[in-house]
């Protein structure tokens, strides 16, 4: 078991260094660099003059060769130093301290959301299959696989302004200062992201669940007499959970995706809306160090549902 | 696994080829009439779905017949309007005709998908079938290299290129193509390690064929089927991405009428926000979506069932 943790670990890591890679490339080796964008367009009235362009150009270390732009990130990145945002000079390690926690509690409580809304319903369809539950089910979750996130986000706004007249909250409050202000901001992008994902995560647990009452196994302890609710709990659920897990794993991508957008709907002021604004503001430094924080936390994320996978599945830890 | 519980084709097998296999060879058969006749029976919904896609198509294409009004031409005196005998769903903040940017948004955002999806699976199925057949060096440095690709989140990777290409059509269309390409190469990769070790692959080799002519003469065709199954199911989320970075405002720029722009540009309307703004828009990103999942599912279902523990 710690040999699979420790494995998954040692692969993490040159995934993560091609991560790097990938967003360095991604920034630089691509027609034009940075600087040219703000050259060749006005931001707003700020416009550079070739001098400042010029010192900017420096101060970014954009003259300097690849490999050195690229040690030299790295190099600052490791010691804690995610340098400073461009516009603002405020530094961006305390931007991302900020902010992080929100968009991370609102991944987390989207997760919850959709396997509270998925599993209960993909079991239900599936023990009743071809039921009028099962179809309205089905109907359910073809619709809010369709719906966009930050669309149902806007709707729900929409809802809340016209008939209770109530407004998204623009300010911060942090879960351990003030849970009530905290949670009336993260409860509306987390349900909009969960709803979206619960519909997915509901097709799942059916298909799962299906194959699994198809199982030997099932049969012969409904024949030794145990009850369905028992059933259900001991076997069915354990077995099933598996493929469940595994799909939760490959959409956290889109849930990530998804939050950047679901925060502009509902204004919450976390890393996504930052992401936005830095490149709306053609701002390099937050851009990058952005998309590193979050590639990071996604190749971490995928080895925590790798090792729960062996958590759940006991023959995983010996392959 | 208990057999009561498989879908058995409602075709019979004198009729029909089995199922997983899409195209079959043999003299004097027309594959393609007859798959489309297996889809309608199979499936209702997937060709309700179709037909509403091919509507929505022909909306975009004809868009400058179908619409009433100019989706470009501000007109001050008639802003904020609800829905109307004259408008029917209402005008936006600048007085354009919403019922008319929704059917040239459809232009745009069909165009998108089905573009960056095309050249994003053409890649993935060149890749794929390559990487897979190859095997060795060049298949464990794509596997790495699709590890890391795939270990970024696909609308921040987009989010990624927009930012260092600048927002302009082409770009989102690249964007989009580039986060599709990963799981479409993984997904032909996996069908093409099993075609390879089918009995006429072995015997091509046997009598001289070269690599590239046995991937392209005897490989590929078998990973046609699947292609389409992806083909479908990433039209969906190319549509939603498409949105979203329109959204965000990222995406195509102004003035050209894009769903997710018109939803984007609500959010400055926040004292009274004029639900049409949002309603009709976003409907028709989810009708849209809607209709293109319903399609890759039902092409699934025909096409090859095992598909749905690959993609899930």
């Amino acid at each position: 078991m710690h040999l699979y943790v420790f494995r998954r670990l040692l692969i993490a890591i040159p995934t993560i260094i091609g991560v790097t890679l990938l967003i360095f490339l991604a920034m630089r080796i691509l027609p034009g660099d940075p600087l040219e964008m703000i050259e060749n367009e006005s931001v707003g009235t700020i416009r550079l003059t070739p001098e400042q362009l010029a010192s900017a150009r420096a101060s970014l270390g954009l003259d300097r060769p690849y490999y050195q732009q690229y040690l030299t990130w790295m190099y600052d990145v490791l010691r804690g130093n995610f340098g400073t945002s461009f516009w603002r000079g405020e530094p961006l390690i305390e931007l991302i301290s900020r902010r992080a926690p929100i968009t991370i509690q609102i991944a987390l409580m989207a997760v919850a959301v959709s396997w509270m809304i998925g599993l209960p319903i993909g079991l239900l369809s599936a023990i009743r299959r071809n039921s009028p539950v099962d179809y309205l089910a089905r109907l359910f979750v073809t619709l809010f696989q369709a719906i966009p996130s930050f669309f149902l986000g806007l709707l729900a706004i929409l809802v809340g302004i016209l008939y209770f007249s109530w407004r998204p909250s623009m300010t911060i409050f942090y879960l351990w200062d003030d849970p009530v202000k905290n949670l009336q901001m993260t409860i509306g992008p987390a349900l909009a992201l969960g709803v979206g994902l619960g519909a997915f995560i509901a097709r799942i647990t059916r298909s799962s669940t299906l194959e699994v009452l198809g199982e030997d196994y099932i049969r012969t302890a409904r024949a030794k007499g145990l009850r369905d609710g028992a059933l259900l709990i001991r076997h069915v659920l354990k077995n099933a959970l598996l493929p469940i897990v595994t799909v939760t794993g490959l959409a956290l991508g889109g849930l990530i995706g998804g939050s950047v957008a679901v925060e502009r709907a509902f204004g919450v002021p976390g890393l996504g809306l930052a992401l936005v604004m830095a490149v709306n503001e053609r701002d390099w430094m937050l851009i990058q160090n952005l998309a590193l924080f979050y590639g990071v936390v996604f190749v971490l994320v995928n080895l925590l549902v790798d090792v729960s996978y062996a958590i759940i599945d006991p023959r995983i830890r010996y392959s | 696994m208990s057999t009561q519980l498989q879908k058995t084709p409602r075709t019979d097998a004198a009729a029909s080829p089995p199922v997983g296999v899409a195209f079959p060879a043999g003299p004097g058969r027309r594959p393609h009439v007859g798959f489309v006749r297996r889809f309608y029976r199979s499936s209702f919904l997937g060709s309700a779905a179709t037909i509403l896609l091919i509507a929505i198509f022909a909306i975009g294409a004809f868009a400058n017949i179908v619409s009433p009004y100019d989706p470009l031409a501000a007109n001050f005196a008639a802003t904020r309007r609800e829905p109307s005998a004259q408008y029917l769903l209402g005008t936006d903040y600048l007085g354009r005709d919403v019922l008319s940017r929704i059917f040239y948004g459809a232009r745009i955002s069909l165009l998108v998908a089905v573009t960056s999806v095309l050249i994003g699976d053409a890649i993935g199925f060149i890749w794929g079938v390559s990487s897979g057949y190859l095997g060795r060096r060049f298949d464990m440095f794509s596997q790495r290299l699709l590890d890391i690709m795939l270990s970024f989140p696909g609308l921040i990777l987009a989010i990624l290129l927009m930012a260092a290409l600048g927002a302009r059509l082409e770009t989102v269309i690249l964007a989009i193509a580039v986060s599709r390409v990963p799981l479409s190469t993984r997904v032909i990769r996996s069908v093409v390690l099993s075609v390879k070790e089918f009995a006429y692959v072995e015997a091509a080799r046997c009598i001289g064929a070269t690599s590239p002519r046995i991937m392209f003469r005897h490989v590929a065709p078998q990973c046609l089927a699947p292609m389409l199954v992806i083909f479908s199911a990433n039209l969906g989320t190319a549509i939603f991405a498409e949105s979203a970075l329109a959204f965000l405002g990222i995406g195509v720029p102004e003035p050209t009428p894009t769903w997710g722009r018109m939803l984007g540009g609500v959010l400055s309307e926040a004292f009274r926000p004029p639900w049409w703004l949002i309603v009709f828009p976003g409907a028709a990103i989810t009708i849209t979506i809607m209709a293109a999942n319903l399609v890759g599912d039902a092409l699934r279902d025909i096409l090859d069932p095992r598909l749905k523990q690959r993609i899930g």
